[in-house]
């Protein structure tokens, strides 16, 4: 019988020949990655090695990422201070794959690990972030585990018991109509599959769409398929794959893609034409809430944030810019850019996107998580409304209960921003 | 037999249970205090521990969805509060049984808050409405881990025998 992609990858780790849906396997972990929240990871490791005379190493320090990224700077002390103890074990340890607050190599971690090669094609990754989905967009396994099963995958360098995910075959065809693209996709997909229609499940994408979309536009649908319940979302390696880790990841190792067997078993299809989607908003307080733009346009917003895991690359950047170009930021509507790593902040200063957000009157920040979780910049006062191109729009989401999110590409982002309303790019 | 002490809809988020401005506290010890933190009654109910052990937050579909964020199930554990989802997010189901919050997966469940629960071997009974309702059985693969007393437990076990 055939296998899917993610039952081969986890037949590989697992040292079978082969394994089905429901079945129980324990994968050797290619990459282990957390960010702040190392901090917990570290005291449940600790404890793990309890009693043990054993003394506390992570099984292989090389495996190990850490990247600072939800709260960069420091918001508060308890922060600094949890970073510094993260900073201590990390020397301890001997682990390489860590980046700081850094402007050179610093970022959010599901664009760094992509950016230096870290994940590779049927690796099996593993994150104390549920957005560790967007890994599947290098043709990885990559799923988000909670603080205490990354202590127990530091300490035994496999993932424990894992039940062997049915997988949603998503096929996606035609060209993206000018102004709608991945996030779109996305948000629509979400709509349809509904919040957790996905839960457990894998979801594989393929198609002609998918073949033609970049590496960034992978990422922005494999970050958010756990907004539909996924596990992990994939595209099974390829071309262009390869090519981003040659060409821009700088990898020079073998690359070996995995792909599914032709016949292998989906518990459900989903059809997708791209060809006349229109630009689809994710409506408080749920990412399912999803609508055409068409029944929110008019809607007024205090706050624009254009970055983030989703969307902070630098195509996401360069259409932004192109729509906000010379024109200005409507007044009572402020603004915030993060880009999703020091790299495409310094690309995008080259490319001059920076100066055409900044003259336009948008607030430039350092890459890391800002607003998106509430816990750094760029809060909401009491009843204010956000438009955001992160992924998330859950009540409090944005730092404020009373606050309303929606969630959109970054073209709309940017056309609502010079208007101070909701707005579709496609008529602005 | 136990009481329902909040009745929750559908897609009750991490943010939900354990906002994001409050991440920075990690430590079993100091997250109960932000449970529920938005839902500033109930929080402070929680807080003056005006509920018994094996009290009952009784959610809807996909309960717990969203961030990783293990404090959603710490604070909650650090209540001794139990938890009747219609179904609950993968995340959260697995950071439940690491840390031994006892989650129990109902579909049919009908209750309000008040209500007098038991929670069998396989069933959800509702004494005030005299309905009885069948639990989903936790994932078999799971059971290593519910048995050893949660995933610490567990995987020091493994550590052990693996260095034996």
């Amino acid at each position: 019988m055939g296998m899917t992609v993610v039952e081969k990858i986890l037949a590989r780790a697992a040292g079978q020949a082969s394994v089905k849906v429901g079945d129980v396997v324990e994968p050797q972990v290619d990459l282990a990655m957390s960010h702040e929240n190392a901090a917990l990871v570290i005291n449940q490791f600790q404890e793990v090695f309890q009693g043990t005379g054993l003394a506390p190493k992570v099984w292989d320090p090389s495996k190990v990422a850490i990247i600072f990224d939800h709260r960069v700077p420091a918001e508060s002390p308890k922060t600094a201070t949890n970073q510094k103890k993260i900073r201590e074990f990390v020397t301890a340890n001997g682990i390489t794959k860590f980046h700081d607050v850094r402007g050179d190599v610093g970022g959010i971690c599901h664009q760094i690990l992509p950016e230096y090669g870290y994940v590779r094609p049927g690796f099996v990754v593993v994150g104390t972030d549920s957005h560790t989905t967007s890994h599947g967009a290098l043709g990885a396994f990559s799923f988000g585990v909670g603080a205490t099963e990354m202590a127990s995958a530091w300490s035994l360098g496999i993932a424990v018991n894992i039940e062997v995910p049915a997988t949603i075959k998503v096929t996606v065809e035609g060209d993206f109509p000018p102004m709608v693209g991945p996030k779109d996709l996305i948000l629509h997909l979400i709509g349809l599959l509904t919040a957790q229609g996905a839960n457990f499940k894998v979801l594989e994408f393929h198609g002609g769409t998918i073949r033609r979309m970049s590496t960034s536009g992978r990422i922005a649908i494999c970050n958010m398929s756990v907004e539909a319940g996924a596990t992990s979302g994939i595209v099974p390696g390829d071309e262009e794959t390869v090519r981003y880790l040659r060409e821009e990841a700088g990898v020079t190792d073998a690359i070996t893609c995995v792909t599914p067997d032709p016949d292998a078993t989906y518990v459900r299809t989903v059809d997708i034409d791209v060809s006349s989607l229109v630009p689809q908003i994710a409506c408080p307080h749920m990412v399912d809430n999803v609508k055409p733009i068409d029944q929110v346009v008019g809607t007024r917003v205090q706050q624009i944030v254009i970055g983030s895991c989703t969307n902070g690359r630098l195509d996401d950047l360069a259409d932004a810019a192109a729509i906000l170009r010379g024109k200005k930021v409507a007044e009572g509507t402020r603004m915030l850019v993060f880009p999703a790593s020091s790299k495409i902040f310094a690309q995008a200063l080259d490319k001059g996107y920076i100066h055409d957000f900044m003259r336009a009157g948008a607030v430039v920040m350092n890459s890391g998580c800002g607003p998106c979780l509430g816990v750094h910049e760029g809060a909401l006062g009491d009843g204010e409304t956000a438009l955001s191109t992160t992924n998330r729009n859950f009540k409090g989401r944005m730092g404020n209960p009373t606050g309303f999110v929606y969630l959109c590409s970054p073209m709309v982002a940017a056309a609502s921003a010079i208007t101070g309303v909701i707005t579709d790019p496609r008529k602005g | 037999m136990a009481k329902v002490i909040l009745k929750l809809e559908n897609d009750i988020s991490t943010d939900d249970i354990y906002p994001g401005r409050f991440m920075a506290t990690v430590l079993p010890t100091e997250t109960p205090q932000f449970a529920f933190f938005d839902r500033t009654e109930f929080n402070a109910k929680l807080k003056a521990k005006a509920f018994p052990a094996g009290s009952i937050i009784v959610g809807g579909e996909n309960f717990g969805c969203g961030s990783s964020r293990e404090q959603a199930c710490s604070t909650l554990k650090g209540h001794e509060v139990s938890v009747v989802a219609r179904s609950i997010s993968r995340i959260f189901l697995q950071n439940a049984i690491n840390l031994g919050l006892r989650v129990v997966i109902c579909p049919g469940i009908e209750a309000s808050e008040g209500d007098e629960l038991e929670l069998t071997e396989d069933q959800v009974l509702n004494r005030s409405n005299g309905k009885a309702f069948e639990q989903v059985k936790l994932p078999a693969a799971r059971k290593g881990i519910m048995e050893a007393g949660g995933l610490i437990l567990y995987t020091r076990a493994r550590l052990m025998a693996k260095n034996a």
